[in-house]
């Protein structure tokens, strides 16, 4: 059987009620655009202390004792001063050379990397950015290829300093 | 001269295709990029940045949040309290980690302090939660993509 097509006509065409989607569709779009909100990513330093860990027992052999980090702060808050071991330090990125030079480049399990730990002894109104600036620098640093390198993993704090305390 | 007029069907259409192309593709990128998970995020609290801040591969099992803020007010819940007033709050976590079968070492604090709060605060915090047999703790930091 011979079909006809329908050539050129125009006013048989079919006609989508497009107004319902359209007004939905709207509405979609402005719930998006009102509840869109810029979060930039977060990330955790994790740190293990357990009330009892510096009165616990006897010390394990294997563990070395932990680098400690003095971080001073003037009446602001800021940082004032800062020291390895007692021994002074200038800023963030020769702290972490610092730590680059304790830790060495051997990664991995049972490596001086793995065991080594840090003890943060801070002033009282340090503000805490400093503290994460020294924990970043002590943690890693970030290689020319994007990757994370990671030096001390284990960190914890000295006991708290007195408010009036510096 | 006369002119003939042309007779139309009185209704104007222009062509919506191109419109709604474009409106479904901002739909979909606003569905891809929503965050609904605001419920560990204060506005009070700044974190401090650190270059090394990544989320973590896999989420935590047994997370509680607490906020710290320039003021040292701690943030647990919906309630703002002193940090000496923390402790019912964290009995009560206990309480809900028993009731699962846990205990406090497998519970993660998560400390969201404010960048400018004060480190012997922070360290008050932690105490608290130490007199109540938490153990672990995570200093959550802002991503820093300025300097990397």
């Amino acid at each position: 059987m011979k079909v006809r097509h329908n050539k050129g006509g125009g006013d048989d065409k079919v006609e989508l009620q497009m107004t319902p989607m359209i007004d939905i569709v709207f509405q979609l779009l402005v719930f998006f655009i009102m509840t869109f909100k810029i979060v930039s990513q977060e990330g955790d330093f994790n740190i293990k202390m357990p009330l009892a860990a510096p009165a616990a027992g006897a010390p394990d052999e294997l563990q070395l004792p932990p680098m400690k980090i003095r971080l001073r702060a003037d009446g602001g808050g800021m940082l004032a001063g800062m020291s390895l071991n007692e021994r002074g330090i200038g800023t963030m990125e020769a702290l972490r050379l610092e730590i680059i030079g304790v830790v060495g480049d051997d990664r991995g399990p049972g490596t001086f990397q793995e065991a080594a730990e840090v003890e943060l002894d801070c002033d009282y109104g340090l503000r805490y950015e400093h503290v994460i600036q020294a924990i970043t620098a002590v943690s890693g640093y970030i290689d020319d290829t994007g990757n994370v390198v990671k030096l001390v993993e284990k960190i914890k704090f000295a006991p708290p300093r007195q408010a009036s305390g510096g | 001269m006369r002119v003939a007029k042309k007779k139309t069907s009185g209704i104007l259409e222009g062509d919506l295709t191109p419109m709604i192309d474009m409106t479904f593709q901002l739909i979909a990128f606003f569905m891809v990029l929503i965050n609904f998970s605001q419920a560990e995020q204060n506005e009070k609290i700044q974190l401090p940045d650190s270059q090394l801040a990544k989320p973590p591969e896999g989420p935590l099992e047994f997370p509680i949040t607490i906020h710290l803020t320039t003021e040292g007010m701690a943030i647990i819940g919906a309630a703002e309290v002193p940090i000496a007033a923390l402790g019912p709050f964290l009995v009560k976590e206990k309480q809900v980690l028993a009731s699962q079968g846990k205990g406090t070492n497998e519970a993660t604090i998560i400390v969201r302090a404010h960048k400018y709060a004060q480190t012997g605060r922070v360290q008050e915090l932690i105490q608290k939660c130490q007199e109540n047999d938490f153990e672990k703790f995570a200093l959550r930091a802002k991503e820093d993509v300025g300097n990397n």
